[in-house]
């Protein structure tokens, strides 16, 4: 598992200036829009294009988020496109001939109560009905896959089980940008950060381009691709999106010896725990209940989650925390995505992801491509446009995506 | 953690308040005569922007009674705390502060 980290990467994409036009534009350099490009370029053979970010590069939920990477959401819509996701990690780190540590260490889903053995069973039933692989595990294999998590049933809120996806994992996050990264910028596409998208350009209502700090840009297609700052932006090109966006945080603790195998995660006593590469344990927290920009979320809510973290991991107790930070994240109502059509023509959105969107990645961005340049839906994200707010074909990810990943 | 004065029981920390998203949004007054875009923006569009933001909240664990707030998304601050029977205050914000639709 203690793998050496790979060097520090030597420049892996240019720094150019905007051209005044480009056939495609993408908002938001995090990682769905890195992956937009590289498919828009691959699949598609578009390269006259750019990805502006108003910061650096995967400065926003990119590099900030816990990195789970599973595919065991309950509905078939959501299946689908988290599964399509999963296979496409595990063929990137050949394909981007980059090691981005991707490590296929498992997720355990942990139950608490009987309601949550009812519903983590039925999800192991629906996930294998999708051919996602799926196990559910008494407390004494949950005890042997992780053998540091107390299982004892003198617990608040005893382990009753979990669900177990072997192929779940994590991978290094931001090594994932630099792969997309290298990978855009050898087929052509402008990465441009420190440019803030200010407004956008409309011939009638049809996008022509976008206002930035570096000026004005024209394009023939746009993307909008900024998690926490979808519905600013939005409200700028003149319409809403059904997002809230919410503070999220996570934290790391001093770098220890390996001790734990797997990801754990508890929507119920809610948190959720890896140990990456380097050794860190690396913890999530909830949301804020509240709206906010600020990257940065509350100190009772760590505290919580510390609570909860001690109790199913006794030998933390004396673990240091060595750093927080939070997030911002675009929740929808069904905690489900939205990519697709906007009101605007020529004008696409990638959004709500949530708390939950770093494992889908490789797949937010092959539809997103894919959506752009035919102007049509892929399969795949044709259930999660815009308009089932409308037609009330919610698809509720409540339970599986919680506030956990 | 934040702090708000609940309008009946003075200061207390955000952990005795329940959050209750975007303030003053009107249950429809005819909601039979509702388009089903008039109902998606009912039920599913809320305000959710950068800056003032008018929200309600309640006093969950105190006198349970609802109450509205304008606070800065941005930086956390509490910039006004009215009860549900005032309008919201004039800040200088115009409809930013969002709600009135
Ligand atoms: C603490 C935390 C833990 C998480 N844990 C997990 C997890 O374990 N597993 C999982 O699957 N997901 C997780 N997530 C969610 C995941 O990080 C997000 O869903 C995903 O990163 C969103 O896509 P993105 O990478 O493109 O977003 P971002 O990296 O946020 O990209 C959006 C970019 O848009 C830029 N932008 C915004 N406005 C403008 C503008 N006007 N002009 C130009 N650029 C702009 C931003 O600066 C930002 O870089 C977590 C998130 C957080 C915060
Ligand atoms: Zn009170």
């Amino acid at each position: 598992m203690a793998k050496q980290l790979p060097e520090h990467p030597a420049w892996l994409w240019r720094d150019p200036n905007p051209k005044s036009s480009y056939d495609a534009i993408v908002i938001g350099g995090g990682g769905h829009g890195l992956a937009t490009a590289y498919y828009l370029a691959r699949n598609h053979g578009l390269t006259n294009i750019a990805v502006l970010e108003k910061g650096w590069l995967a400065g926003g939920n990119m590099a900030r988020n816990t990195t789970i990477i599973r595919s065991n959401y309950l509905w078939d819509e959501s299946a689908a496109i988290y599964e399509y996701a999963l296979k496409l990690w595990e063929l990137l780190p050949a394909e981007l001939d980059y090691d981005f540590l991707f490590s296929q260490r498992g997720v355990l889903n942990l139950a608490h109560t009987l309601q949550d053995v009812r519903d983590s069973v039925r999800r192991v039933e629906a996930n294998r009905l999708n051919r996602v692989d799926a196990e559910w595990l008494e407390p004494d294999e949950v005890a042997k896959v992780c053998p540091i998590i107390n299982v004892s049933p003198e617990l608040r809120y005893p382990v009753l089980g979990a669900t177990f996806q072997p192929r779940a994992g994590i991978a290094k996050h931001d090594h994932v940008a630099w792969a997309f990264a290298r990978a855009c910028d050898a087929m052509g596409v402008d990465i441009i950060q420190h440019c803030e998208v200010t407004g956008f350009v409309k011939d009638g209502n049809r996008v022509v381009g976008v206002d930035t700090t570096r000026g004005r840009i024209n394009a023939g297609l746009v993307g909008l691709v900024a998690a926490g700052h979808s519905s600013v932006l939005a409200e700028k090109a003149g319409f809403r999106l059904p997002v809230q966006s919410h503070p999220l945080q996570a934290l790391v603790s001093e770098l220890y010896e390996p001790v734990h195998p797997t990801v754990v995660m508890s929507n119920y006593v809610h948190v959720y725990v890896s140990q990456a590469h380097k050794g860190e344990l690396v913890m999530g927290a909830g949301v804020d209940a509240y709206n906010g920009y600020g990257q940065r979320g509350s100190f009772h809510v760590i505290e919580r989650q510390m609570a909860a973290a001690i109790e199913l991991f006794p030998i933390f107790a004396r673990a240091h925390l060595l750093r927080t930070w939070g997030g911002i994240v675009d929740v929808t109502p069904d905690a489900s995505p939205i990519i697709g059509a906007t009101p605007v023509e020529n004008l696409y959105v990638n959004c709500g992801w949530g708390t939950g969107g770093f494992k889908a990645t490789p797949s937010a961005g092959w539809v997103m491509a894919h959506t752009m340049a035919t102007g049509e839906p892929h399969e795949l994200n044709r259930p999660f446009g815009l308009e089932r707010f409308t037609t009330g074909a919610l698809i509720d990810e409540h339970g599986a995506a919680g506030v956990a990943h | 953690m934040l702090q708000l004065n609940c309008p009946w029981c003075g200061p207390r920390d955000e952990t005795e308040y329940h959050y209750g998203g975007q303030a003053h949004v009107p249950y429809p007054e005819d909601p039979s005569a509702l388009a089903d875009e008039e109902w998606a923006e009912y039920l599913f569009f809320r305000d959710n922007p950068k800056g003032p933001f008018a929200e309600r909240w309640v006093h969950s664990v105190g006198c349970r009674r609802w109450f509205n707030v304008v606070r800065d998304t941005r930086t956390y601050e509490v910039l006004a705390v009215y009860t549900n029977t005032e309008p919201r205050p004039d800040l200088g914000m115009g409809v930013a502060a969002g709600g009135q639709r």
